[in-house]
């Protein structure tokens, strides 16, 4: 019976600085891995450590590497930003259901990331710029701490450039230098232009924008029910076993971390909750 | 069915030791009836049970079940309180679960049947604990119809008990605590098998009416009720109940209800690594939503109070479960109620709950 508690050993291949805390890192993916749906996450493991889940930020059609982005804020993750090639580190995934896109099909794709939240939004990205004719448009709201944490700027110019993204970035606070917008992100929303009856929305970042953020969609007329978002909570397991991640009725790690905004929308209303 | 002395009782339990089974059931230690390695079983042991409150008592009678539940649940063989799930050596991944012994649980009751099955729902679902599933595999399963209630039980509230369900190997009915026969019934081949091995007459027809006056009179005995209709919508619709603050001012947060509930799964686990040879061994422990651990995260803990963390249980218990396995995670047992030190009872704090603003 396979166990799916039990990682699998993969190596490093690469690691990049992304900013002060957050670091980009490619591994090989393991044995009988498969492929991994935009918006799911692996469990990533360091021996005598312990566990984290980490969402997956590349390509879902990259079946050579799985690229994470990570925040060093926890035991795990502070360990993580040690390690270089060749380490090994023990994987198991993916777990979780990722973000809707066959919904979003034939119709605006609005997706607003705050911080490391852009990590999962990523993979949507990959994928909805590599088939554009799928989608009306396809919008990147961002916000960010200050321009240096801006993740994936080249990248993110590129695709604005080439392949047709409308990017808008705010920051909280900036230097001279910025001549992008200082403010919070719901205040983009508006300057996007949407067709707010067309826009399917994908949105990751803390909880307080994510709850900001619905209600300013729902304001411009976005239907709450195309309203999505990626939730987090402490996933040990990633399996429903050990009931940590856990919000109402539901398991973040299975049936989430993506939520369409009505489903937990009175969950995320209610203090410590 | 078939009609058993207390010998023939023995007489099984001698044989389950004797093919190497692991014979788990209840013996008496600190002052409480405990699920334990046994070759026999109590005799006349009774208890009184309030909120708060658990005393055993002398019974002065020949019954070999004539009590309710103590602190101990079925889930600490099936489900341990702490196990190595996998260990890390010279860097490589190794299982750590083990091809288990085979068990016998001898004197389950409906209710402690009822959370077994729920267990197997959470472990066997969505994804399979192996240990879990290897263990429940190899489980033999002799469950007792009460002959009486404790004044915490609720079972014929959450229609677990009193009768055994579905799912047992054998059915035990202790008729005449002061002179006691066994009512014994299989359910299943493997049920079949243990009366084989133990014989004993064919019981006579009128005796189904003996086992169910057993059960009868045990309902009638259950005073507490429980009223669980739309009881899952009722408490998620009033998460801002101002009750929440009055149980939160009694509630420890200590977690006891959650150690000893029978359905309860929250687990967390811990490296213990190997000073001398490094190596790592990753252990999953039994947890409680009681701790403030329990709801970390990068940016904090979630569920600060004491009042969150006592809501977090009961809507979990009694809501959420219904959405995540389709049944509540309560099965009227009362361990929660007898073993909390200040006598919180949900069944109490429910009820004020659901009373319309």
């Amino acid at each position: 019976m396979k166990d799916p508690l039990l990682p699998q050993g993969v190596e490093i291949q690469s690691w990049q600085q992304e900013s002060e805390l957050v670091f980009t890192f490619q591994v090989e993916p393991p044995e009988g891995y498969g492929t991994f749906r935009a918006g799911q996450f692996n469990m990533l493991y360091l021996p005598g450590i312990g566990e984290s889940a980490i969402s997956i930020s590349g390509d879902p059609a990259d079946r050579n590497h799985l690229t994470h982005t990570v925040r060093a804020v926890g035991t795990v993750t502070r360990a993580l930003r040690g390690l270089r090639p060749p380490a090994r580190i023990g994987l198991r995934g993916p777990f979780g259901r990722g973000w809707p896109l066959a919904a979003a099909e034939g119709r605006e794709l609005l997706l607003m990331a705050g911080g490391i939240g852009l990590a999962p939004l990523r993979p949507v990205l990959f994928q909805a710029l590599a088939a554009p004719e799928r989608y009306r448009r396809v919008t990147l709201l961002l916000g960010a701490r200050s321009p240096e944490e801006l993740l994936y700027a080249e990248q993110l110019l590129r695709w604005k450039s080439d392949a047709g993204l409308q990017l808008l970035a705010t920051v909280d606070a900036a230097s001279a230098e910025w001549r992008g917008d200082v403010g919070v992100i719901t205040d983009l929303v508006q300057r996007a232009g949407i067709n707010p009856q067309q826009t399917v929305a994908m949105v990751c970042g803390p909880e307080i924008m994510l709850r900001f953020s619905a209600r300013r969609l729902r304001e411009l007329g976005v239907a709450s029910d195309a309203i999505h978002v990626s939730l987090e909570r402490h996933m040990q397991c990633a399996t429903g076993f050990c009931g940590h991640c856990q919000l109402g009725p539901y398991f973040l790690c299975k049936d989430g971390p993506v939520f369409a905004y009505p489903d937990v929308e009175h969950y995320l209303m209610t203090q410590e909750f | 069915m078939r009609r058993w002395t207390p010998t023939d009782l023995q007489t099984l339990i001698d044989s389950l030791l004797a093919d190497g089974i692991r014979v788990l059931g209840p013996r008496v230690g600190d002052a409480a009836i405990l699920y334990d390695e046994i070759d026999t079983l109590p005799i006349g042991c009774g208890d009184e049970q309030a909120p708060g409150y658990y005393r055993l008592t002398a019974r002065h009678d020949q019954s070999r079940f004539g009590y309710n539940l103590g602190p101990s649940t079925w889930k600490q063989f099936l489900f341990p309180p702490e196990e190595a799930i996998f260990r890390v050596q010279d860097g490589e991944f190794i299982s750590c679960r083990e091809q288990p012994e085979k068990m016998a649980f001898i004197g389950v009751r409906a209710c402690e049947l009822a959370a077994v099955s729920i267990q197997d729902r959470v472990f066997m679902g969505d994804f399979t604990d192996p240990g879990y599933a290897s263990r429940r595999e190899n489980l033999l399963l002799i469950a007792v119809n009460c002959s009486q209630a404790s004044g915490n039980c609720f079972c014929a509230s959450t229609g677990d008990g009193p009768a055994v369900g579905v799912g047992a190997d054998l059915i035990l009915t202790e008729v005449r605590p002061e002179d006691p026969y066994y009512l014994v019934e299989a359910q299943t081949e493997a049920g079949q098998w243990m009366i084989a091995a133990v014989g004993g007459p064919v019981a006579a027809p009128e005796e189904i009416d003996a086992r169910d006056e057993v059960i009868a009179a045990t309902r009638q005995q259950m005073q507490r009720e429980f009223a669980t209709e739309g009881i899952a919508d009722a408490l998620l619709s009033a998460l801002d109940h101002p009750h929440w603050d009055v149980v939160a001012e009694r509630c420890l947060a200590c977690g006891n209800c959650t150690q000893v509930c029978p359905t309860c799964f929250c687990s967390t686990t811990r490296e213990h690594v190997n000073p001398v040879s490094l190596d790592v061994t990753h252990m999953r422990g039994w947890d409680s939503c009681f701790t403030a651990d329990h709801s970390y995260l990068s940016g904090g803990v979630v569920r600060q109070s004491v009042k969150s963390r006592y809501r977090q249980w009961l809507t979990h218990k009694l809501a959420g479960w219904d959405q995540q396995f389709g049944l509540s995670g309560c099965t009227g047992c009362g361990r929660c109620i007898s073993w909390c030190p200040v006598g919180i009872d949900l069944t109490e704090e429910v009820a004020e709950i659901r009373r319309p603003l």
